[in-house]
């Protein structure tokens, strides 16, 4: 019971931060999208922020997918280890 | 050739630098277990057992400090377990029915506040973060930018070793 009480006063203090505290999230946000980085900052709303959001995880989902099934049919077909060598050198230069 | 200059200069590096390592280790295991799956079942299983593994190793990368990976991790143990000997998905049920009802009073409140921010999107991004059903708004968005920025790395490592294997 008191620790509802507590809750609730921490969560009506807390409010009036998280407004901006939202703001500056979704502006991040924002900028990790790349259809939403080049248009104006100002100008994209918060709900269309999350629908992008929503869709571009969507896609890099099915791009994990597509590539997992491709390399599944790519390891059956090689198998050496100097493959596997040459891949580690090449993308830990990056 | 020199991992540490690079986490110190860059972050996302040592992150993608981990997933790589730790991701084509998994897959020549995956590939010495059966090197050559005949049946359609086994081409299945297969292509589901690395992405399986990519999943796991980009949790593991992102570290345990994130909710999302943390429940990314907590889902790829149950479903093997699940799988394994079909016991404790109780002890499942009891883990998310304690963190929702922590958060939810708090959820509810933020709710009604933030009229610009739409709550149906907010819970399609919700379903997306592994993790974010439990969470309150801020963490939720906090959350999906790490988780965003980790499946681009994860995108990109892949992208690299299907190429560097098809050439």
């Amino acid at each position: 019971m008191s620790s509802r009480r507590s809750r609730s006063r921490q969560s009506s203090g807390v409010s009036r931060i998280s407004d901006d505290q939202i703001i500056d999230l979704v502006s991040k946000l924002q900028q990790l999208i790349p259809e939403l980085r080049n248009r104006g900052s100002d100008k994209v709303s918060a709900s269309k922020v999350l629908q992008e959001t929503c869709n571009y995880i969507r896609n890099l989902h099915r791009e994990v997918d597509d590539l997992s099934d491709r390399l599944s049919q790519l390891l059956a077909s090689t198998d050496s280890d100097s493959a596997q060598a040459a891949i580690i050198r090449s993308l830990l230069m990056d | 050739m020199n991992p540490d200059h690079h986490s110190s200069l860059n972050p996302s590096s040592s992150l993608k630098s981990r997933f790589t390592k730790t991701f084509l280790r998994s897959l020549i295991k995956i590939n010495k277990q059966r090197p050559f799956p005949y049946c359609p079942r086994e081409i299945f299983q297969r292509c589901h057992r690395v992405k399986t593994a990519a999943d796991k190793s980009l949790a593991r990368a992102a570290g345990s400090r994130r909710v999302w990976s943390r429940a990314m991790l907590c889902k790829i143990r149950n479903r093997s377990l699940r799988r394994g000997c079909q016991q404790r998905p109780s002890v499942r049920r009891i883990i998310i029915g304690y963190q929702t009802t922590k958060k939810g009073y708090c959820l509810q409140k933020k709710m009604s506040d933030d009229q610009e921010v739409g709550t149906d999107q907010a819970s399609k991004l919700r379903k997306l973060v592994p993790g974010g059903e439990a969470m309150d708004l801020c963490s939720l968005l906090d959350e999906a930018a790490h988780y965003i920025k980790c499946l681009n790395t994860q995108v990109q490592v892949m992208r690299r070793i299907a190429d560097i294997h098809s050439s």
